[in-house]
């Protein structure tokens, strides 16, 4: 797996470099957001949306998820949507009172 | 090699014959998941808190300092860039890239809660912290949103303390060869967790700092 | 046995109980990774503290028939909180995994320890100090915690009683269930002999499975609530305080979100052991192997969606009254396929009485009785009349002590003659059995009984409309607790005195059976490897 991709050395050092800009960029652009109170109402998950994609980089390139078998994958999927639905049915009570 | 031991019969993990990389990954990433839920229940309250008290939450964000907010961000991204570089060094035989790198992520931790002791002591010293009496006179909401930025940038603040603790031991073990070419794991699971706690705080910077 | 010919590995080895490595003595033991070790301990704490359990429960009993004659107001709470605290947390909730997990899992998927035994070893070294830490909070100041196990808010955080140091203590064992949790699930996906696929693996395995993902994903919740505990009493911050606009209700949602699957991580393995005893005792292959193995996977992941149904009564929306309940009636579901499945697997069979069936056979029925009333508490209606009341305290007692205690006793009957190498008397042990089945109905059927009538729980002193069926239910304690004694007496004899037992005395098909009693230090001569029909032969 790995073995390819260290053997090919200027391609592995570059990739983190593109993702560490991506990932200065879309700061910039979350920043830029909030200070112009673009999107306006939408604003909260605007920048939640932009979080998620900055923390898919870091899993996917950083973290390497992107090599790993469905078995990680697939495990991690689980763990968030654990936590997905037990803050969704803490809201079934906390919305509705 | 290492197989895909779920789509295949026929698995015998190596435990005679060496250690087992993917076995010590997958036990990684399980701690993360671990860490993901206990930061998770955190998030829980934070989101039924301000969704019961909008107004006072993005005031709260407003008193926030952006600068040094977004200083932080980029020095935790900075870092997990530096750690990221260290193990693909080391799986190129670059012992010595790999050490700078190792310490460049200690030193941007470091500077990390370095800026957050000066956002905290600003705010102690106005006369806002857990229980004081200024904080009591506030509304609830406001109460809430500032229990909540202690209590969560402190919990991340202990968990960037550990990497940076962790780091520095592999650098010892980089230093004397434990880590090496051969030998990566560790380093690895210690960038993973790295990785992690850079994410929660990728999180925490919007709600804290950027809620309009 | 036929099908295990092929795994019989060479006998050779000395048995792991024998001295080898570093240390001797008690550290030989204390700084083993071993498994086994490891296994045996655990197995010897957790009886330990469920024997103190079951003695201040017995004194909970003697005070509710004479209020303030042994013990006051302020000292009843302190009891039933600490029987709740050292019965969950330091017997059950551990309770299968470390023990019978941790020795036969490797075991049975034909390795020789697990993913990371060092960290197996930290496991036990945080249960051991988390329990000290626990029972530290008891005696200091003389002021053990009295919030009840649940340490609701706000009591918890205002009660003067050591609640910080308890709630720390659990906090430690917590980790222990997390690493637990964590080195079994990569034990089984990594670890298993060659041949042994996913469909070949030991029910009993996939119930460790299931309950180590419930382990690592519902435990951290519980962790941030003590957190959140201790920093209301220490530093003052109001998560769960409504003057400081926070929710007390939150709180529970917070703390049920983990301990009801706790009760999974109770049930499931109990439930393995059961799929593993009735196909030994019935000379019979298990009816549906994959329908168990689904239905385990579904309790797990349905059983992590129900913890509103301890809280109808709280003040939750109706939303998610309706919610909760509704699902709560989902996760019956596959409890009863298991019930019909294990039945199914008696039907001409070829059925040996003896007591590892006794008690999984008592396990089906008690477990069958707590599950039905578990239906009648998970409707909304129903649920206003008798939460708060013994009808839950019989249920969860049912539950967990018919249900996952004799499914340890099963367990430990069963696997005593593998680990130790030695018989036990039959006779005595279904002796203990009848005492134990009989006072166990006693006692806790009355509760019922009480409950229905509006008995309510948690109370120094009950009104005396309830004191006739409270005596009946004591009575039931003292037969029950008789029915320890002879069974602990029995296996704790045979220990020393006992005649050596062979490698299968029941004829078993699982790979604990093909290797020694006790097992050699290194589990097998050579790893076996799995052919076509293993687990499933008639």
């Amino acid at each position: 797996m790995n073995a390819e991709r260290a053997s090919r050395p200027e391609t592995a050092y570059v990739r983190y470099v593109f993702t560490w800009a991506l990932l200065l960029a879309l700061l910039i652009l979350t920043i830029a957001i909030a200070k112009l109170s673009l999107l306006a109402s939408y604003s909260v998950i605007g920048s939640l949306f932009i979080a998620t994609v900055k923390a898919g980089l870091v899993l996917m390139y950083f973290m390497h998820l992107g090599h790993e078998g469905r078995i990680v994958k697939g495990m991690l999927l689980l763990a968030v949507a654990a936590l997905f639905f037990i803050i969704a049915l803490t809201f079934s009570d906390v919305w509705f009172r | 090699m290492e197989r895909n031991s779920d789509t295949e019969s026929i698995v015998h993990a190596g435990a005679e014959s060496g250690i087992d990389y993917t076995g010590k990954k997958i036990g990684m990433w399980l701690f993360l998941f671990t860490e993901l839920l206990f930061f998770g229940g955190m998030f829980l309250l934070y989101s039924v808190y301000r969704a019961q008290y909008p107004a006072e939450f993005h005031a709260g964000a407003q008193e926030e300092n952006l600068l040094l907010g977004s200083i932080n961000t980029t020095v935790l991204l900075t870092s997990s860039f530096t750690i990221a570089l260290a193990i693909a060094a080391i799986r190129r035989g670059s012992r010595t890239l790999s050490m700078y790198m190792q310490l460049m992520t200690i030193l941007f931790g470091i500077c990390f809660l370095i800026i957050k002791y000066f956002e905290w002591s600003a705010k102690i010293s106005n006369g806002i912290y857990p229980d004081s009496q200024l904080l009591l006179d506030m509304g609830k909401g406001d109460i809430l949103f500032f229990s909540l930025y202690f209590v969560m940038t402190g919990i991340h603040g202990i968990h960037v303390l550990i990497g940076v603790v962790a780091i520095s031991i592999m650098l010892v073990y980089t230093w004397r060869g434990a880590v090496s070419k051969n030998s990566f794991i560790r380093l690895e699971n210690t960038g993973l967790y790295w990785h992690f706690v850079d994410i929660v705080w990728i999180y925490l910077f919007p709600l804290f700092y950027l809620v309009t | 046995m036929a099908g295990l010919e092929p795994y019989k590995a060479a006998q050779q080895g000395l048995s792991f109980l024998h001295e080898s490595g570093k240390y001797k003595g008690i550290l030989g033991w204390l700084m083993s990774t071993d498994h086994k070790r490891i296994g045996l301990m655990y197995l010897g704490a957790l009886l330990s503290f469920f024997s103190v359990g079951v003695t201040l429960g017995v004194l909970i009993r003697l005070s509710l028939i004479a209020p303030g004659s042994i013990l006051n107001a302020q000292q009843y709470n302190e009891v039933f909180t600490v029987h709740g605290i050292i019965q969950i947390f330091l017997f059950i909730i551990p309770g299968i995994p470390v023990a019978f997990g941790n020795f036969f899992l490797p075991i049975m998927i034909g390795a020789r320890d697990v993913a990371f035994p060092r960290l197996n070893r930290l496991t036990l070294w945080l249960y051991l100090a988390g329990a000290a830490i626990v029972l530290l909070s008891l005696f200091i100041k003389g002021e053990p915690p009295d919030t009840g196990w649940t340490f609701y808010a706000p009591y918890s955080i205002q009660t003067k009683a050591n609640v910080s140091l308890a709630v720390l203590g659990v906090f430690v064992l917590g980790f222990s269930s997390i690493f637990t949790g964590l080195n079994f699930v990569t034990t089984i996906h990594r670890m298993r002999a060659p041949g042994m696929g996913w469909f070949r693996l030991p029910l009993f395995v996939w119930t460790l499975y299931a309950t180590g993902w419930v382990q690592i994903l519902a435990t951290p919740v519980l962790a941030i609530t003590l957190v959140f505990i201790v920093l209301g009493r220490v530093f003052g911050v109001g998560f769960f305080d409504p003057s400081r606009g926070g929710d007390p209700i939150l709180y529970e949602h917070l703390f049920w979100a983990y301990s009801h699957p706790a009760v999974y991580i109770m049930v499931l393995p109990a439930m393995g052991i059961i799929s593993e005893v009735m196909p030994t005792f019935a000379r019979h292959k298990i009816f549906g192997y994959k329908a168990i193995v689904y239905s385990a996977l579904g309790i797990a992941t349905v059983g992590y969606f129900v913890w509103g149904h301890h809280m109808f009564t709280s003040g939750m929306s109706d939303t998610a009254r309706i919610i909760f309940s509704f699902i709560t009636f989902l996760v019956a579901v596959p409890s009863g396929v298991k019930v019909f499945n294990w039945v199914a697997t008696l039907y001409k069979g070829s059925i040996q009485v003896d007591s590892p069936l006794l008690f999984a056979l008592s396990f089906i029925f008690l477990f069958s009785i707590g599950g039905l009333t578990g239906l009648i508490i998970g409707s909304l209606a129903p649920n206003l009349h008798v939460h708060g009341t013994y009808f839950i305290v019989a249920h969860f007692h049912y539950v967990m002590f018919g249900g996952v205690g004799f499914a340890i006793f099963a367990g430990l009957h069963y696997w005593f003659p593998k680990m130790f190498g030695r018989m036990f008397s039959e006779r005595i042990a279904k002796t203990g059995w009848a005492f134990l089945f009989v006072g166990f109905n006693v006692l806790y059927f009355s509760m019922f009984i009480l409950g229905y009538q509006g008995m309510p729980r948690r109370y120094f002193e009950p009104p005396p409309q309830y004191h006739g069926w409270s005596v009946v239910s004591t009575i039931g304690s003292w037969l029950l607790a008789a029915g320890i004694i002879i069974i602990f007496s029995n296996l704790i004899r045979s220990l020393f005195k006992g005649p050596k037992a062979p490698s299968n005395p029941w004829g078993g098909r699982t790979l604990e059976w093909s290797i020694s009693s006790p097992p050699p230090a290194e589990n097998f001569a050579e790893i076996p490897v799995i052919g076509e029909g293993f687990y499933g032969k008639k």
